[in-house]
């Protein structure tokens, strides 16, 4: 192939920049700049333009370029993605890691919300964490078109290091298969904390995504775990849940995806989710029995707040721990509908407080009022106690300030 | 013509179009004197008996104002990017062979980029108010034979007062009006609630034309304009395209981003206290300020708590307040949406009220001072919180100043803005064009912190600890950097092409023509 166009131009794209190379015989580096930011930055794309192209050894060619305010993570992403497409090089330029970026997760963190970001479209990239969410996911698989699989991986690495993820757990959705594998060695060394597994079916696809995490991080002498997600969406997925939740130490939660699932099905997914009623509670149940989080489905309907809210309300009572997110503006309404309520943190602190008080009397019994309380009570109001806390709901000396 | 430095360090012309300028004194250092600029006594003795001062077309009544070479035009912005009659003007004196005129409208929308032909061919000289879009970037390309002159709605106001700018004709579009020049802003195919840019123009001009496409009998009532004022009444077919006067609704904006900002905003007002019950408010139509509107009307209602006023640019969340008790009333400039120019209609608690009276500098106090809660936008911020609104960092003149600078005489002026757009920065080190002063400037809000302006440590002090993400100015400027990389500063020519005036009509700075 003698030409390559990479990224993306056109009147509603922001913040990312189209690179056609060609590469030639003779006459040296053809540079044709279109900028909208050109009298500010004009020269610095110039720069990093010719730079990149010395870095890939790349002596004669004709480089055009069409901006619209890419920042310099993601022309270097698409010059590199057109130069490997010509030359089919294995050279990368690798941006440098924000120090912001350096953080580790932790297996029982919260995941109430996790936001999915198309990986081929930069725009999105730098405020996601902003808004929030538990976890942000440059997400390689459904959102990015077949054709575009490379350029937006190449993408997806340099926005693991040049985009402040704002201490969101750092996560990608991998493509399913060969490709998937491929996508975990260029992108598991820049601190990816979570993979989501597309369309698990079984424990055997799980332990294959692990073995290789394993590989990749034991080669770079790195430790920490990297915790898995599957993502069931199909019916093979639902009647293997427990054999997928348990395959490996390294999963932390399931994901359930109800638009696959129900084609799966052959059915309509409809708002009130009869059709997927037993999937989740199946999913639910193999989670819990693992220990894991299960999360749910994402909501579609970006315009309705109400209609979310009364979904997270109806999944958290169903015992998900969690729910994609396809826009930002989910992220609060997600993250309120799995928090307690003020009334579910008053009963919990009094049942804590009985709790405490029969433990200080030496009492076998405890008791609220009349009632009895039985210890999975106590469990339980002790999780929304802890919950209420991290989510800053209540003082960490809850217990001293009613006191006073 | 030579350059001077003026109070805020800039370099500004002491001659504009042959005329002596001022520069920039400081905030409130400068004191008129004199007396304001009268028209010539008018007599009922030119005037029809019956008062029937209606005349065939906008033609005869601009022939029989007189119109020649050099004299200035003024014409007002209510029909906004539907205004049918402004190019008409021009294109009637390039038929007559009129040349060196001085357009002088309260704004400028795209719906009047065909002035270029005008300003082009010699029948228009220069215009002296806001150029947006293809008008700018012709100034900003040195194309305009005069030096433009930009002026905010109150300093427009103010330089018609005080003489600086000697209105020959004044051609007002009404949407109702009558055969005697009463007219109004309500009724009619071209509603615009108010004509609210108006008054100086008819109280000041030589002569007054009212345009119009629904004549009412007498009297039009309640009357904006007075008749008494008026020369000439022309009627015509048409004065403006309905759906581009007034959108159908306002939006707020829908970007997840501006939303935050939006948040942190209302949030703000909440925490430091400036949002209380009988409190001010003024924000403007722009996608956040809807947004910032709807948030601060929730936490109203929450509170139960009402603001006393609030001036428009009135929206439909503005409308909403009033109607559900949140604030007692409207007074109202200029209507954005259907449902404000309703309102109007209805609701004895929607006042019109022109800018004449809310923002003219030289006047015995004014409307601006009075609001507790302002939200303004800006292109640019610089670390001195000095702002600009009507040049891009690339140093194209692209925005008018609108009210901005007479909004800045509020007690709280609170800017929320993105860090950067795209990959353009918006707190800067220096701003490209100064048009407000940063001691005038309180709060600057982005998605990545709050700046607030060292000279406001009451409010400093009012938020310390309440979890907002407080910085300071440098730390966002530097943040933006750190994301964008340093940008490097537009190319001029000397040449100036544009002044911008502050609200006491002295020259705050100057806009030079681009290197291409």
């Amino acid at each position: 192939m003698k030409q390559a166009i990479t990224g993306n131009a056109g009147p509603k794209v922001r913040s990312d920049i189209e690179v056609t190379l060609e590469l030639t015989e003779s006459g040296g580096i053809e540079l044709n700049i279109k900028s909208k930011v050109k009298t500010m930055y004009g020269r610095a794309i110039e720069e990093q333009c010719r730079y990149l192209l010395d870095y890939f050894g790349i002596t004669n060619g004709k480089l055009s370029v069409n901006d619209s305010g890419a920042l310099p993570f993601v022309i270097s992403a698409r010059i590199e993605a057109a130069v490997k497409t010509l030359t089919g090089t294995t050279k990368s330029y690798i941006p440098e890691m924000l120090p912001e970026n350096m953080y580790s997760s932790s297996r029982d963190r919260y995941r109430f919300s996790r936001l999915y970001l198309p990986g081929n479209s930069p725009g999105m990239f730098l405020n996601a964490g902003l808004h929030s969410p538990d976890g942000i996911i440059l997400d390689l698989e459904d959102s990015v078109a077949p054709d575009r699989k490379d350029e937006a991986r190449i993408l997806v690495r340099n926005g693991l290091r040049a985009v402040n993820f704002y201490g969101a757990e750092r996560m990608i959705r991998i493509n399913q298969g060969e490709r998937g594998l491929e996508d975990l060695e260029v992108l598991i060394p820049h601190n990816v904390q979570l993979v989501l597994i597309p369309k698990c079916e079984n424990g055997e696809t799980v332990r294959t995504v692990d073995n290789k995490i394993k590989q990749i991080k034991t080669g770079l002498g790195q430790t920490e775990t990297v915790f898995l997600m599957p993502i069931i969406e199909s019916a093979a997925g639902v009647e293997h849940a427990t054999e997928i939740a348990t395959a490996s130490d390294s999963v932390v939660a399931l994901a359930i995806g109800l638009e696959d699932y129900t084609a799966d099905l052959g059915v309509q997914r409809t708002k009130e989710g009869k059709e997927s009623l037993y999937a989740r509670n199946r999913l639910v149940v193999a989670c819990k029995a693992a220990g894991i989080q299960p999360i749910d489905s994402v909501f579609s309907d970006v315009g309705d707040m109400e209609g979310l809210l009364q979904n997270v309300l109806s999944s958290k009572a169903m015992g998900f721990e969690g729910m994609g997110c396809i826009h930002p503006r989910q992220i609060a309404v997600i993250r309120e509908g799995f928090s307690p309520s003020p009334e579910e943190t008053e009963k919990a602190k009094k049942i804590v407080v009985a709790y405490r008080d029969a433990l200080e009397k030496g009492l076998g019994v405890v008791a609220l009022g009349t009632k009895m309380i039985d210890p999975p009570v106590v469990a339980r109001a002790e999780k929304t106690i802890t919950l209420a806390v991290r989510l800053g709901l209540l003082p960490e000396n809850w217990m001293e300030e009613d006191k006073s | 013509m030579k350059l001077v430095e003026n109070a805020a360090g800039r370099m500004v012309p002491d001659e504009i179009n042959g005329k002596e300028a001022v520069p920039f004194r400081g905030v409130g250092k400068h004191r008129p004197t004199g007396r304001k600029y009268a028209p010539p006594i008018a007599t009922c003795i030119d005037f029809p008996e019956d008062n029937n001062k209606v005349v065939g077309s906008l033609k005869e009544a601009l022939v029989r104002c007189g119109l020649k070479d050099g004299m200035t035009v003024s014409t007002h912005h209510h029909l906004r990017d539907g205004d049918l009659v402004s190019n008409q003007i021009f294109a009637i004196a390039s038929e007559l062979g009129v040349k060196d005129l001085v357009w002088l409208p309260s704004a400028s929308f795209p719906c009047n980029d065909p002035v270029i032909e005008y300003l082009e061919n010699g029948t228009v000289n220069r215009i002296e108010g806001s150029m947006n879009g293809p008008l700018g970037m012709f100034v900003s390309d040195g194309k305009m034979k005069g030096m433009a002159v930009l002026r905010s709605h109150g300093g427009r106001v103010q330089a018609i007062q005080d003489g600086e700018v000697k209105i020959d004709i004044a051609i007002l579009a009404a949407p109702a009006a009558d055969s005697f020049g009463n007219a109004r802003g309500t009724g009619g195919p071209s509603a615009t609630g108010v004509i609210g840019y108006a008054k100086p123009d008819y109280l000041y001009a030589d002569k007054v034309i009212v345009v119009t496409d629904n004549l009412v009998d007498l009297p039009c009532f309640p009357m904006e304009v007075e008749g008494n004022y008026v020369d000439y009444v022309v009627v015509v077919d048409k004065i403006g395209i309905p759906e581009k006067i007034v959108s159908g609704t306002t939006q707020i904006t829908k970007s997840p981003d501006r939303l935050l900002i939006a948040e942190l905003t209302a949030s703000f007002l909440e925490k430091s206290g400036l949002l209380r019950n009988g409190a001010t408010m003024q924000a403007g139509a722009g996608g956040t300020s809807l947004a910032i509107a709807v948030f601060v009307h929730q936490m109203l209602r929450k509170k139960g708590w009402k603001f006393r006023f609030g001036f428009g640019g009135s929206t439909k969340y503005m409308v909403d307040m009033l109607e559900e008790g949140q604030m007692g009333y409207i007074l109202d400039a200029q209507a954005f949406d259907l449902d404000s120019v309703k309102s109007i209609e209805k609701n004895l608690n929607h006042i019109p009220y022109p800018v004449f009276n809310a923002y003219n500098y030289h006047s015995k106090g004014n409307l601006t001072t009075m609001m507790d809660i302002m939200i303004l936008g800006a292109t640019e911020i610089d670390t001195n919180f000095n702002g600009n609104v009507v040049t891009h960092s690339d140093g194209l003149l692209l925005h008018g100043i609108g009210g901005w600078q007479n909004c800045l005489h509020a007690r709280n002026v609170i800017i929320p803005v993105p860090l950067f757009r795209d990959r353009i920065p918006v707190i800067v080190d220096r701003v490209t064009t100064l048009c407000g002063p940063g001691e005038l400037i309180d709060v600057i809000i982005t998605e990545r912190g709050i700046a607030i302006n060292p000279r406001r440590q009451d409010l400093i002090d009012s938020v310390k600890g309440k979890g907002l993400p407080l910085v300071t100015i440098e730390e966002l400027k530097e943040t933006a950097e750190k994301i964008c990389g340093k940008p490097e500063k537009a190319a001029f020519d000397e040449r100036v092409v544009a002044a911008i005036k502050w609200v006491d009509g002295t020259v705050i700075d100057a806009v030079r023509k681009v290197k291409r």
